[in-house]
């Protein structure tokens, strides 16, 4: 399990970090492997009100490889975006 | 287009002013996301999946060349290039970053543009008939009659914290291009036997996850006494609606539970208190709002100009968008011209920066400076002169608006799902796209006639999945995605609620599903030009249930 939330200023998904910061990248996550120590990551996350909005406990998988990914679809689209293609490519 | 007085002016540029403090507060810390989340809330500013999103009303469904200019404006400086247009006459732009939004809202507010109410419990932007004041059908132009109620209930201090949220559609045609039955209130203007003018007034409907359709209860309501009527369901819904259980919170669930006739009995007894008092509506300020309504200088045309008949002849392409997307205007030699967002692939109901910035001008040439936004996702142009319309397709058809599917399989209502919103448990996008690319022969399209395909990725039904001829509602269930079909859904006069026809289906067979229920209804039609909604109340559900389910 992880913490995500949302970044307050863009609103960006952000990743509760084991130092207490957040970050944008899944892997940089810090991991909750008990019940406890997913409430240890969101008593700390609730706390930082003015980072991040809306922390909740997320599922993550890990692979064979050892990388952490998404548990559900949901936070399949949280972290890769929309599943179609934007009308306007990022960028343009 | 309605002209904003100074009172509305400064009303909208003083919320940016605040809005604007609020946003710096929240941003410094000293604001909470508790504290801040309701004050966003007011001015139509979500948290998605992705990002923020911003809800800009769009009051009746009437835009400027200028006001759509800005919206392609603040999609191209603020978000990333495109807008969506809702079902609800608002747009939505779905990746904005909160210190820029009051920058944004400064922009959108110098066109007399915002997103207040456009979130919370109040009463949400009125809305109706994107042909209001062109269609040959209608008595009277209905947005006046909204405009009246929207300046009423606009920061209304007793209707800013109601049970829930409220949505009000007004009409006035024959044909109901408004869903007016789906609404919490709705207001239809129509000639009594008498001769006289007067409102039907319909209480309770509203989709989700207990769908009613709102019934009436009052046949019969003078003008003048519009306002104070209103404010007598709102009183009565904000007495007795429930607080205790979001779910049970809607006037739906009042009216269902007491009775509509008991629901009229309670809302008759508050208005018989305020009807005539100051709510009783002063047919010169009536007429004042009606004055500031500015309706074009239309020229003395002729129907059918020989430059048309010629077009029609020399090119199949623009014939057939000729006879999908364009319909009749209530004067001679006019035409009101519907711009299809929904092209094969392509999202519904979103348009690009690009698109906008041309439709604008577009508009400013061929459609007295105004365009209109519909329930069903679409844009209008609704004063186009006949002879103006072989080159107003050339452009529309190098733009990709110009698709002619208007009413076909393909013209797909369809709510923004899991691909952005934080309330959806299944995507509903993908699905539109890849039935749009089922049915991209135009002409299987046009065969199956007029078919509403209406998709929700959630419950809360945004998209209008029970009101679609088919209705498609996603859900989760173990982690996957299924879809929910349901059959002889309908929004207009004759309004219906869909009839489930069976299990969910995997998100991987949904097209096929549709496609299976297209073959069955051309086998079961009695004829051409049995609609297919006509078929499914004449055979029911059951021998499209067998065809999906056969192979199932």
């Amino acid at each position: 399990m992880v913490v995500t939330a949302n970044r307050v200023g863009d609103g960006r998904v952000v990743f509760r970090r084991a130092d207490g910061g957040w970050t944008p990248h899944l892997d940089g996550a810090a991991i909750a492997t008990s019940t406890a120590g997913a409430q240890a990551l969101m008593s700390e996350a609730v706390a930082d009100d003015l980072r991040a909005v809306g922390p909740y406990v997320a599922p993550v998988k890990l692979s064979p490889g050892g990388h952490v990914r998404p548990g559900n679809l949901r936070e399949l689209i949280r972290l890769g975006g929309p599943t179609i293609e934007l009308p306007v490519p990022l960028g343009c | 287009m309605y002209v904003y007085d100074a009172f509305d002016r400064t009303l909208v540029a003083e919320r940016v002013a605040e809005f604007r403090d609020q946003v710096a507060r929240r941003l410094s810390g000293e604001l909470t996301e508790e504290e801040f989340k309701p004050l966003r809330l007011m001015n139509g500013v979500y948290l998605q999946l992705h990002a923020y999103m911003l809800r800009i009303a769009i009051p009746y469904g009437t835009l400027s060349a200028e006001q759509l200019r800005m919206l392609a404006h603040v999609a191209r400086k603020y978000d990333r290039g495109y807008g969506h247009f809702t079902t609800r006459q608002n747009i939505q732009f779905h990746w904005i970053k909160l210190a820029e939004l009051p920058d944004a809202m400064a922009d959108l507010a110098s066109v007399g543009m915002h997103g207040m109410q456009t979130s919370g419990n109040v009463v949400r932007n009125i809305t109706t008939d994107q042909w209001a004041g062109v269609a040959p059908d209608e008595i009277e132009d209905p947005r006046i009659w909204a405009e009246v109620i929207r300046q009423h209930v606009t920061l209304h201090p007793e209707f800013s914290f109601m049970p829930r949220k409220f949505k009000i559609a007004v009409g006035a045609s024959a044909h109901d291009r408004a869903a007016l039955r789906i609404h919490d209130l709705a207001l239809r203007l129509f000639r009594n036997g008498a001769g006289e003018l007067g409102f039907e007034v319909m209480v309770g409907g509203g989709l989700g996850r207990t769908p009613y359709l709102a019934k009436t209860i009052k046949a019969f309501l003078q003008k003048r006494d519009v306002l104070s009527y209103v404010e007598a369901v709102l009183r009565t819904y904000n007495q007795f609606g429930r607080r205790d259980n979001i779910w049970k919170a809607r006037i739906k669930i009042l009216v269902h539970e007491l009775g509509a006739e008991a629901f009229a009995r309670e809302v008759e007894q508050e208005w018989q208190n305020i009807k005539d008092g100051p709510l009783a509506l002063d047919p010169a300020i009536v007429a004042e709002i009606a004055g500031r309504f500015r309706y074009p200088d239309y020229q003395r045309l002729e129907d059918g100009p020989p430059e048309l008949a010629a077009a029609r002849r020399a090119d199949r392409r623009f014939d057939t968008w000729l006879g999908n997307a364009v319909a009749n205007h209530k004067l001679p030699g006019y035409a009101i011209v519907t711009l299809s967002l929904k092209p094969e692939g392509g999202t519904p109901g979103d348009a690009t920066a690009k698109q906008m910035d041309a439709i604008a001008d577009l508009a400013e040439r061929y459609s007295l400076g105004e365009i209109r936004v519909g329930h069903e996702q679409n844009l209008v142009l609704p004063h186009v002169a006949q002879r103006d319309l072989p080159a107003l397709w050339r452009a529309l058809d190098d733009l990709g608006v110009a698709t002619p599917n208007v009413n076909l399989v393909s013209d797909i209502i369809s709510c923004p799902g899991l691909d952005y919103c934080s309330l959806a448990n299944a995507r509903s996008i993908p699905i539109a796209q890849e039935i749009t690319r089922r049915f991209r022969n135009l002409d299987l399209a046009r065969d199956l006639g007029r078919l509403h395909v209406n998709i929700s990725g959630c419950i809360n039904a945004c998209g209008h999945h029970h009101v679609g001829h088919i209705g498609i509602l996603g859900v989760e269930k173990n982690g996957e995605e299924f879809y929910q079909i349901t059959l002889g859904g309908k929004a207009d006069e004759d309004a219906k609620l869909g009839t489930l026809i069976g299990p969910a289906v995997p998100y991987a067979q949904v097209a096929d599903v549709v496609e299976d229920i297209a073959a069955a209804y051309l086998e079961l039609r009695q004829r051409p030009d049995e609609l297919f909604i006509d078929t499914v109340r004449r055979t029911g559900v059951e021998p499209f249930r067998e065809r999906v389910y056969a192979t199932r």
